[in-house]
């Protein structure tokens, strides 16, 4: 392949895809093909770059010139101007909120800049399609070099010591799980790995971005645990949510295979072990362990009481090694580079006590009322003001921050006072949040911290396999009780209730998901107990959330009479004419929100 | 469009997947898509030829949400009710999207041409709010905008229908 000139990154994350990067690219080969600059510039499209609320994103490499937010007719004027005349287009690059400069280089923009990438590695950086990119970074050599210069033994002490702690919700340290898979008895040898790619954590997409666009980081940090465990199969657990993850690992798969990276006697070292991949059918839970084992060998994704592990007997009672997607994608690095390479970021000393800190990176997808959403890869201990503001840039529209929730429907939400607070997986469940897989909510004083409780409980309620009874029936009841709590028919006591309920989930649910579901309802009473009182006493959400507790308004000082509202409106409550003040009649309005969804003027108020 | 699936495609189905019980689901999930929902006769068949019984088919095509016994619409509007969707708006999109296709969330149109599904979470977020058109994703999507989307969808589907 001839060296180019230049290369231009299109993203082809799903995020920048759905706002048609790949018209752009199409624009961008049109436009190149027109100019003769064939030979010398290449379109190459990639994964996620993670800042998905500006995309469609375009890298030009190498000088690392940023575009945003491009649509195709803004490309031949692009061509022209930046390949060739070497200008870069002013209007089409970053400019922070607020500000008026623009930032041309993707190093120097905020929400690139305090980020430390080792899962993230090769974002924006490859063709996920093309094993050759992954190689010409890096890719397979941490697998060379454990199958031809370490011994098994030695791969899972660099692990250990890495202090690697499974990033899929629970933090459990990866070295000591793959130790006790190693050591379990087994009649005839058969030991498995498997890869979580469920994902099912609303808020979380970190996963989906690591799998589309480097998948094979995931196939590499495999074949190590595989050859460290002395496992012969694999097997991945994707969720049919995300098809273009499905078919990416099945491309990478393929590549593998014909390198001889997967199958009989690979890389010549005698060491043998293929991966066969599964599409979930739309459970959340099952992403836990035992329920997704459960679901591998054909049957539904009821979870089972655990004191026999699954490290010992999983699937299909073989010690199994369960792993999140992001766990495998950091195993390569560390091989590579080093425990004591990943220890020196983040908190506290794992040298002693694999439990003692949490090392290395984690990704965090940012979302909610905040300036810039998408995917970051931050040290552990960087506090949440620094991901918030510094990274995020802060609360959108100028309003003001209420609540970061972590940890999705696990985790809990937590206050402004709490800011400062250095995240790894201790002090956020210390906190009563949880790293959970990474998820991060922001969200501003118009969001109901009642309704966002039962929100979640909604959807822990309709997710509850049903199977033990204390997270069927506790969930069933909270449901109903927050429930009445946002129409406004909240009793003295239903708090204690809630905490009563929550005690007992917390006690004897059979799953994870039972005892961490009162999370996000403790948390909020925790640190939010007013707005609890306020819903039940006074019958207000502060928010103008519940329904039931506020009406539709419009704020006379900003109506412009433009009569979309009333055009929006589909039960005809709005009356004005053209230019003059409109007004909601309240015994019609049904509280829909549409005309609040209409109205370019933020002139539809909520009291 | 046809909502069934016939013994021969049910076998070719089994046979994919190498009759295998771990592949069930994926075998279930075939079927889904060919004929928008499972009907008995292929669950029979995919008993009878893989040899699990009826009662765990029926377990399974309750349990997941993939699934459904009776006939989805031939076009899926998926609105995402995930956590940073549900704060910029899901829930007043959902109630549009009824509206506009006269149905409440989880059911079809009388005429078979749209189901409406929440959704957990698409794993989008940062184009919150969300939905998709059969396998089309759009970001950003409020209240006001949503009723444009589906209309222009529901113009190009026709003219596709005379074509
Ligand atoms: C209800 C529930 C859902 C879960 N969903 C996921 C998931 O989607 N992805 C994931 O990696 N782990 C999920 N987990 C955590 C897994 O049970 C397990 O701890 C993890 O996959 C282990 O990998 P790790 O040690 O690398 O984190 C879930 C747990 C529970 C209780």
């Amino acid at each position: 392949m001839a060296v180019k000139r230049l290369h231009l990154m299109v993203c082809a994350g799903t995020g920048c895809v759905s706002n048609k990067s790949m018209e752009v690219k199409a624009a961008l080969e049109t436009e190149i093909e027109k100019h003769g600059l064939a030979a010398e510039v290449d379109v190459i499209p990639t994964g996620c770059n993670g800042f998905c609320g500006v995309g469609p994103i375009l890298l030009v490499q190498p000088d690392g010139i940023f575009y945003q937010q491009l649509r195709p007719r803004d490309i031949p004027h692009l061509v022209e101007e930046h390949l060739l005349k070497g200008r870069p287009v002013q209007r089409h690059l970053y400019t922070p909120p607020g500000e008026k400069g623009t930032i041309p280089l993707m190093s120097d923009i905020p929400f690139f800049h305090a980020q430390v990438l080792i899962a993230l590695r090769n974002r924006g950086m490859i063709d996920p399609e093309k094993i050759e990119d992954y190689i010409a970074r890096e890719g397979y050599q941490a697998a060379a070099k454990a199958l031809t210069t370490m011994s098994p033994q030695e791969v899972l002490d660099v692990v250990k010591a890495s202090g690697l702690r499974g990033r899929g919700g629970g933090g459990f340290p990866t070295g000591i799980k793959w130790e006790s898979t190693k050591r379990a008895p087994s009649e005839n040898g058969t030991r498995w790995v498997i890869c979580n790619a469920d994902e099912g954590d609303p808020g979380a997409f970190m996963d989906r971005s690591i799998i589309e666009g480097d998948p094979h980081s995931v196939l590499e940090g495999m074949i190590i645990g595989a050859y460290a465990i002395g496992a012969t199969r694999g097997f991945i657990y994707v969720r049919q949510e995300y098809p273009l993850a499905l078919k990416r690992f099945m491309i990478a798969l393929n590549q593998a295979r014909e390198s001889g990276l997967l199958g009989e006697d690979i890389l010549g070292t005698g060491f043998s072990f293929d991966i066969e991949v599964h599409r979930g059918a739309g459970a959340f839970v099952c992403g836990e362990s035992t329920a997704l084992m459960a679901s591998l060998e054909g049957n539904v994704g009821e979870p089972r009481a655990k004191y026999i592990h699954t490290v010992e007997r999983g699937l299909w009672n073989m010690p199994s090694c369960l792993n999140n997607v992001e766990t495998w994608a950091n195993v390569p690095p560390i091989i590579l580079h080093g425990a004591e390479w990943f220890t020196q970021l983040g908190t506290g000393d794992v040298s002693e006590n694999p439990w003692g800190g949490s090392k290395g990176t984690k990704v965090f997808s940012l979302a909610g009322k905040i300036n810039n959403t998408g995917l970051v890869e931050v040290p552990m201990g960087i506090t949440l003001r620094e991901i918030v503001f510094d990274i995020g840039g802060g609360i959108a529209n100028g309003k003001r921050l209420k609540s970061v929730q972590t940890g999705g429907p696990s985790g809990g939400c937590l206050p402004e006072e709490l800011l400062d607070l250095e995240v790894d997986f201790d002090t956020l469940t210390a906190a009563g949040s949880m790293m959970g897989s990474g998820g991060m909510l922001v969200m501003d004083e118009d969001d109901c911290m009642v309704d966002f409780a039962r929100f979640y409980i909604d959807f822990l309620m309709a997710e509850s396999c049903g199977k033990c009874t204390p997270c069927r029936e506790g969930l069933r009841n909270m449901n109903m009780i927050l429930q009445r709590i946002c129409d406004g028919k909240g009793q003295e006591g239903d708090i204690e209730l809630l905490e009563e309920i929550s005690a007992c989930m917390i006690d004897a649910a059979l799953c994870a998901l039972g005892t961490s579901a009162p999370n996000p309802v403790l948390s909020t009473i925790k640190y939010f107990r007013e707005e609890y009182e306020e819903h039940i006493r006074e019958g207000k959400c502060r928010a103008g959330v519940c329904k039931a507790l506020i009406t539709y308004k419009v704020d006379a000082d900003k109506c412009s009479g433009c009569t979309l509202c009333a055009r929006a409106c589909p039960v005809n409550a709005i009356t004005g004419e053209t230019k003059k003040l409109h007004v909601i009649d309240p015994n019609v309005c049904d509280r829909c929100g549409a005309c609040y969804d209409a109205c370019t003027f933020d002139a539809i108020i909520r009291v | 469009m046809p909502v069934e699936v016939s013994e021969a495609q049910v076998h070719e189905i089994v046979e994919r997947w190498q009759r295998s019980e771990s592949f069930v689901i994926e075998m279930l999930q075939d079927v889904q898509h060919e004929a928008r929902h499972l009907p008995r006769s292929a669950l029979e068949q995919i008993s009878r030829e893989v040899g699990v019984p009826m009662t765990r088919l029926y377990h399974l095509a309750t349990f997941f949400k993939a699934f459904s016994l009776e006939p989805r619409g031939e076009h899926m509007v998926q609105v995402c009710v995930g956590s940073a969707c549900h704060v910029k708006g899901a829930p007043r999109l959902v109630h549009a999207c009824e509206r506009h296709l006269g149905i409440k969330s989880g059911e079809t149109t009388a005429d078979g041409k749209f189901s409406l599904e929440p959704v957990r979470c698409l794993g989008c977020c940062g184009l919150a709010a969300v939905l998709t058109i059969d396998d089309e994703l759009h970001g950003h999507v409020t209240s006001a905008n949503v009723e444009r989307l589906l209309k222009r969808f529901q113009k190009q589907e026709k003219k596709a229908e005379v074509t």
